[in-house]
């Protein structure tokens, strides 16, 4: 346990480095998700296209190949940049297609006749999302939302893999010099990601019985 | 589809604009291609100041008629599905008696499984490689099946028991009534049901069991990346790097479609199942995020 003690401000940082991940990843996976989400649902065929190409593509890539690229090949076609920025960019792209898939089906959850409703009122394509689908789809969408950001937090975790300090490395470390209590720093990095998890878990599912009940 | 009920049927203003906005589109996403093509293509000066052709001259992918360079894609193509067979056989075993646990009537038996079960759902798998790594010191390969084995076993066993959950009540009911034991009913009535009406969203969490076996990567199992991008790009040289990554992409991609496509088709064949509407919440299969489908 002492070992945990004397590398707590270590632990912490990295902790510290494990949310800011989760806050620049996810925010920036919010904004690009919502953009392919919407250019999944659009009227124009070219962005429908690209939107899907987009989302299947990195779906069906493995995190670890989407940070290799960022932390290995990006830097040998050019781009030199810090390697937090690069899994920041890394996550952010993985992370997006799910959100765009979360919106996506929240939207096509909402009920038919509210968007049949809205355009026999004589709302054009903007009024209707704005007006009537989306805020109806942004209560349906919220629970699977929380559970890609579960997905998320334990994803940042990867990263360490390539050479961000974040939780997971900063404990990979200090075992390194405290191999006698391999146990004990192994368990408190878990604990510290649990923290996040599992009350997100909780949230979710709490959203979700009171989604249940309104509806 | 709701999409085509948000928009009218296009006058011929709004076809024009919507073309001319299609045309953007292309427009802006083939001078993005055509932007990174360029960038491939164009000469480079490494780092110890020798210039590499462009990604797209012949003599960075002449490897490719080597022999042996394909033995190698080989054995890491099997060291990543024997990890990932490995391990979908014992995440499967594993969710079997994590969804036993779970619904168990005596509270003795359901109340710590469900607090083994939150704990390994809510860390990250590659920790748990770790762990295994270090704790039981099993080598890398053991470490990295076991560890998936036992968090997709936890995703699973929590499939499994929302599928129990949505069988209709008269299942279990008329399964004791004919006098069949408690665990007989859970064994031979309602298991059956259950597996087979998820087996999509188990197929489906199993190819994102595939996907994470590239996590090994990072405990230095030679796996597809690994083998590939360090290993073989070590061997040939760095002018090789970026093609060898490239067909790592593809050999991922196509592995991954495929299952997936098995699992799309799976679904549409056992859909129909007999279970209450509205109460199976887990919809069409979809490659998770690698924290799987299930609500934590």
């Amino acid at each position: 346990m002492d070992a945990v003690i004397d590398f707590l401000p270590v632990l912490l940082r990295g902790f510290g480095t494990t949310l800011l991940l989760l806050l620049i990843a996810g925010v920036g996976a919010f904004v690009v998700g919502l953009i392919i989400a919407a250019m999944r649902i659009s009227p124009v065929a070219s962005l429908r296209a690209f939107a899907t190409v987009y989302t299947e593509v990195l779906r069906n890539t493995p995190l670890t190949l989407v940070l290799f690229f960022c932390a290995f090949v990006l830097p040998y076609l050019g781009v030199r940049t810090e390697y937090f920025i690069l899994a920041c960019i890394g996550l952010t792209a993985y992370t997006s297609p799910f959100i765009a898939e979360a919106i996506r089906s929240g939207v096509n959850g909402v009920a038919i006749g509210q968007a049949e409703a809205a355009r026999s009122l004589g709302l054009d394509f903007g009024q209707t999302l704005r007006i009537i689908v989306l805020p109806q789809a942004v209560r349906m969408v919220i629970p699977p939302l929380i559970n890609v950001y579960i997905a998320l937090t334990k994803n940042t975790s990867v990263a360490g893999g390539f050479f961000v300090a974040e939780l997971f490395l900063s404990g990979r470390d200090i075992i390194n010099s405290r191999g006698d209590a391999v146990f004990a720093i192994l368990f408190s990095v878990a604990f510290l990601y649990l923290i996040i998890t599992i009350p997100l878990g909780r949230i979710a599912a709490v959203v979700e019985r009171k989604v249940a009940i309104l509806r | 589809m709701s999409t085509s009920v948000l928009f009218d049927a296009p006058g011929p203003k709004a076809r024009r604009r919507a073309r001319i906005l299609s045309i953007i589109g292309i427009v802006a996403i083939a001078a993005l291609v055509a932007w990174i093509i360029f960038t491939l293509a164009s000469p480079r000066i490494t780092a110890n100041g020798v210039e590499q052709p462009g990604v797209f001259d012949p003599s960075r992918w002449d490897i490719f008629t080597d022999l042996a360079l394909w033995r190698g894609v080989g054995t890491a193509v099997i060291n990543t599905l024997r990890m990932a067979g490995v391990a979908a056989a014992g995440a499967i075993v594993v969710g079997i008696l994590f969804s036993f646990g779970r619904t168990a009537n005596t509270a003795w038996v359901r109340v710590p499984v469900t607090v083994v079960l939150e704990f390994f759902r809510g860390m990250p798998v590659l920790l748990m490689m770790l762990f295994i790594l270090l704790i039981f010191r099993t080598g890398s390969y053991w470490a990295g099946v076991l560890a998936l084995a036992i968090y997709n076993g936890a995703i699973i066993g929590e499939i499994l028991r929302a599928g129990i959950a949505s069988l209709p009540r008269g299942q279990r009911e008329s399964g004791l009534a004919i006098g069949l034991s408690p665990v007989q009913t859970r064994m031979r009535i309602e298991f059956p049901q259950a597996f087979r009406q998820m087996l999509p969203i188990i197929i489906a969490q199993l190819v994102v069991l595939l996907k994470d076996t590239s996590l090994a990567y990072i405990i230095s199992y030679p796996e597809l990346l690994r083998l590939i991008t360090n290993n073989l790009s070590n061997y040939y040289g760095n002018r090789y790097f970026f093609p060898l990554f490239f067909l790592c992409f593809v050999i991922y991609l196509a592995l991954n479609l495929t299952l997936s496509f098995i699992a799309r088709r799976v679904a549409r064949r056992t859909a129909g199942g007999y279970v209450k509407k509205g109460k199976a919440k887990f919809e069409a299969p979809n490659v998770g995020v690698g924290g799987g489908s299930v609500p934590l």
